[in-house]
């Protein structure tokens, strides 16, 4: 039944499928020539709306998160002062440049400090959220965690509006989602925490692929005792428990970012190993590959050319939901409390003192719609990515 | 009137459309044709013709309802089938029409005896079961051929030889004596000394038991042998249908003269008695362990290539003939050195046997190949220009981007190819095209020597006469030297000038083509060239079953 597949040859006419771009020649360059196939697998990705569309909004959280310290950030975007500008958010400045006393760093949130700019003609431009991810609260009308300000009563006010003789709630430092209980802003640590989160899942993914893909590529082109003493050794590594080395780690190392990075990539290398190895053993043998070696292409260049773009079908379509995992294993240890260290702005931390703190929902609920948000996203590329890469819509 | 009371099966008008992604194509177009008790009816053109199409929705098959009959009747014993019922088809299935398939590994079950596969048809339609049931699978495992048939129920598909398959399938097929079988190729994928057989097999079965056969194939020559009748396919139409010898003694459709001019011309290279000596393997032995137990232990070899002896001269073909397993595939990655052997292999005076892979590199500018798959020997995702340059990046990377595309467009124009078609990606191109772009990729090195394995057997007949003349073009051109690999002796014909014929790994009879073709020595190359040539069955024991 499959000759509907196979084409007839009448003398030599024109490939049949001539509505293809493929005639195409290389003179018409646009800045990145996609194959036919990788067009068809642009359509099938863009045809799945929910999948394209969630891309955009999480590229464009993404970069926004890039440029947190431009949004949310406790020194002041710019500041003029006595006839010239000054970028504090680049630069730290001493108290003295504005008039101070002390030659300590300047702190822009300080009242005196603030009066001083004033009073030479000066001028602060704040980021529209004016506090960094460790900033303070000052003078909060309830103990911490306070709520958003929002929902504030100028019952709740009074007190701290009169002491500093303001008209209301409304003036006091304001909170869009509350502050946590160390009285730091909710906004400003989601959005670091975001930034935090996909950067590591990133890391994470595309460090530990390269070498997953690289390692299965050996042992499914050599094969043989290659193949069965990488596959040992897997098997041991794999049964080595991940969250008693990072226990044991943490007790000699400060928990930071590359050490946390680094304990979780040597054991999450592994995922794609299995499946490039099994795409690489499966593709030794087509026919192309022993053309390849009678015409002497060395080994090294007949895996990158030609069986790579075999594996990473395969490596791209799972690629999205490593990504999430990632993204979940960093907020997972830092919910249990073995993530990045106390202080630093994180998902995990934050869905813990929503945990802890149940009188203020705005904390838990605030973490749960991020991290579900942007499992969402990412989990929607991902389905996009594997509708792309299917075979059956590639080639059908 | 006697022609329809005899009338079995009655095509009108049928059509086929499927639809696929919103479009629908026509596979059958308003084709008519009879069968009457008792005759063979053949359906034969290339692929993609219609003709497995036709066969499948006489059964009903297809895949409904992405298939639909847009016009035309079928009627099998005055009924339409049609407008059955699924319940009705399913009677008639397997009872009054059977069908066997062209691939006898895929069409068995790997998990069940024979005995209980043809014991399942049995009790479906007759309800027969136990001892009863077991006398009758007896009975038609003699009937069909298979030695031994009670030593064989409780045997598994993959420990039964391919012949063997066929003969269990069409065992299954007359479990309950049809008046029709439906054969869809059911020699294709077997060697020529077995297809014999089977096709003797199921002409005496015929005979013996008065059904009529539809009978589908490419091959014009088993046409002639078994058919009463045929019917030319070309696009889904049938294009010519008469009875056998007036069609092949005057075929009046232009479609019918090139089928039946197709086969290739027998002009191979001269014999070179005295040219250089271009390779030359001696005692070759390609040998895989067989391992066994805790320590895997060497026990055995499987001898895939044992001891062969070959020599090829300058501007000759020398043709490997043999069936699938006597190992002249894996002779010719032997020579080439992609497998490892045993044994002295000199290649133009140079003694390339044991050299490693990088000391092999100089050498392979000179010995190229061209595989059988034209569909798996380029890679997808290459376009035809980056597929003929990764010869050239290896062996002369100081090329200018210039002068490699000059070389990739005049290796095309060698082959027949529009240059303009080198952007252009492999599923772009028709089989035969496919074949060209690799043969460009063999020649774009300007070799002297190519192994060629089966380079059209995976192709049509017109078009594997193309593929012929294109290859003997290149090699007076080139003065190129060819070791052709083939099962398929018509081809071998018309190109080699010189034979191995080869089994079980061993050289069974050379010498010029000429000689051996008009003057065989061994009863298994008589054998052999009977079957290719007049699908004639040798004597007992001189081939396998």
């Amino acid at each position: 039944m499959d000759d509907r597949t196979s084409l007839k040859e009448p003398a030599l006419p024109a490939p049949s499928r001539s509505d293809l771009p493929a005639a195409e020649p290389p003179a018409a360059k646009k800045w990145i020539t996609l194959s036919p196939i990788n067009q068809r697998r642009l359509q099938n990705f863009k045809a799945n709306r929910r999948g394209y569309y969630a891309l955009w909004v999480f590229l464009a959280l993404f970069v926004a998160s890039l440029g947190s310290e431009l949004i949310a950030n406790d020194q002041p975007l710019m500041v003029r002062y006595d006839g010239g500008y000054y970028f504090p958010i680049f630069k730290t400045y001493t108290e003295t440049t504005f008039g101070g006393e002390f030659e300590t760093a300047a702190d822009y949130r300080d009242p005196y400090l603030q009066k001083q700019i004033a009073e030479k003609d000066g001028r602060i431009t704040w980021a529209p959220i004016p506090y960094s991810y460790n900033t303070h609260k000052l003078d909060s009308p309830t103990p911490f965690p306070s709520k958003p300000t929002w929902l504030l009563t100028e019952k709740e006010c009074e007190p701290i509006v009169q002491k500093k003789g303001l008209t209301g709630c409304r003036d006091l430092e304001y909170n869009w989602l509350g502050t946590d209980d160390q009285g730091f802003d909710v906004v400003a640590r989601l959005l670091y925490g975001f930034r935090v989160s996909v950067l590591f899942g990133l890391i994470l993914t595309i460090v530990s692929s390269v070498i997953g893909v690289a390692a299965g590529a050996v042992q499914g082109y050599f094969g043989g005792w290659i193949d069965l003493l990488f596959q040992r050794f897997i098997e041991i590594w794999t049964s080595v428990p991940e969250l008693y080395v990072l226990l044991i780690v943490a007790s000699v190392f400060d928990r930071t970012f590359f050490i946390l990075l680094g304990i979780l990539l040597l054991f999450s290398w592994v995922r794609l190993v299995g499946l490039v190895r099994a795409e690489f053993l499966r593709g030794r043998n087509f026919e192309y590959i022993q053309a390849a070696r009678a015409l002497g292409v060395r080994n090294r260049t007949i895996m990158f050319r030609h069986l790579l773009p075999n594996a990473m079908v395969a490596t791209m379509t799972f690629m999205p939901f490593i990504i999430s995992s990632s993204v979940m294993t960093l907020t997972a240890l830092d919910f249990l409390g073995f993530g990045l260290p106390a202080g630093s702005a994180s998902l995990g931390e934050l869905l813990k003192q929503g945990k802890s703190n149940i009188q203020a929902p705005w904390l838990g609920m605030a973490g749960f719609f991020t991290v579900a948000i942007m499992l969402s996203l990412l989990i929607f590329i991902g389905e996009a990515v594997r509708d792309a890469f299917d075979p059956r819509k590639t080639f059908g | 009137m006697d022609a329809t009371t005899n009338m079995l099966l009655e095509v009108r008008d049928l059509s086929v459309a499927f639809r696929q992604g919103g479009r629908e194509s026509l596979a059958v177009d308003r084709i008519s044709f009879d069968l009457r008790k008792g005759e063979t009816v053949a359906l034969v053109g290339e692929s993609g013709s219609g003709k497995s199409v036709t066969a499948l929705s006489v059964m009903k098959l297809l895949p409904y309802p992405a298939a639909r009959h847009p016009s035309g009747t079928i009627r099998f014993n005055g009924q339409d089938l049609l407008a059955m019922t699924p319940e009705q088809i399913r009677h008639v299935r397997g009872n009054d029409i059977t069908i066997i398939f062209q691939e006898p590994m895929t069409s068995l079950n790997p998990l069940h005896t024979i005995e209980k596969q043809i014991a399942e048809i049995l009790l479906l339609h007759k309800g027969l079961a136990g001892l009863e049931a077991r006398n009758r699978i007896l009975e038609l495992l003699t009937q069909v051929g298979i030695p031994d048939p009670a030593g064989r129920l409780q045997s598994y598909p993959h420990q039964l030889s391919g012949g063997q398959r066929q003969r269990v399938m069409i065992a299954m097929a007359l479990a309950n004596e049809p008046d029709l079988l439906i054969a869809d190729e059911p020699t294709t994928a077997l060697d020529v000394t077995v297809q014999a057989q089977i096709l003797k097999l199921l002409k005496d079965i015929q005979v013996r038991l008065g059904m009529a056969m539809l009978f589908i194939t490419h091959d014009l020559g088993i046409v002639r042998k078994l058919a009463d009748t045929v019917c030319v396919m070309k696009d889904g139409k049938i294009v010519e249908h008469g009875p056998v010898e007036r069609v092949f003694t005057a075929p009046e459709h232009p479609y019918t003269r090139d089928l039946l001019a197709a086969e290739p011309k027998p002009d191979p290279a001269p014999s070179q008695p005295d040219a250089q000596v271009v390779l030359k393997a001696d005692d070759l032995k390609v040998w895989f362990p067989i391992r066994r137990g805790l320590l895997r232990r060497t026990v055995g070899h499987i001898k895939a290539v044992d001891g062969v002896t070959i020599a090829v001269r300058k501007g000759e073909t020398l043709g490997v003939v043999g069936e699938s397993g006597s190992g002249k595939t894996t002779l010719g990655l032997a020579i080439l050195r992609l497998i490892s052997s045993q044994g002295a292999i000199v290649f133009l005076g140079n003694t390339i046997a044991g050299l490693k892979f990088e000391a092999m590199r100089p050498f392979r500018r000179n010995m190229q190949i061209v595989f059988q798959d034209p569909y798996g020997s380029l890679s997808p995702r290459m376009s035809v220009s980056d597929v003929i340059e990764e010869g050239l990046w290896v062996h002369h990377p100081k090329l200018s981007a210039a002068e490699r595309e000059a070389r990739v467009v005049g290796a095309l124009r060698d082959v027949g190819l529009e240059p303009e078609w080198r952007f252009r990606y492999p599923h772009e191109f028709s089989g035969g095209q496919r074949q060209r772009v690799a043969i460009a990729r063999a020649v774009v090195l300007e070799p002297t020597f190519v192994v060629l394995d089966e380079p059209t057997s995976a192709l049509d007949m017109l078009i594997q006469a193309q593929i012929v003349e294109l290859l003997r073009d290149l090699q007076k051109r080139r003065s190129l030297t060819y070791l052709f690999i083939s099962h398929d002796l018509r081809v071998v014909a018309a190109l080699a000038s010189h034979l191995v014929v080869m089994r079980y790994g061993k050289v069974v009879e050379e010498g010029p083509a000429s000689d051996l073709f008009a003057n065989p020595k061994s009863d298994y190359t008589r054998a052999l060239f009977a079957a290719a040539f007049n699908l004639e069955t040798a004597p007992e024991g001189v081939v396998a079953q």
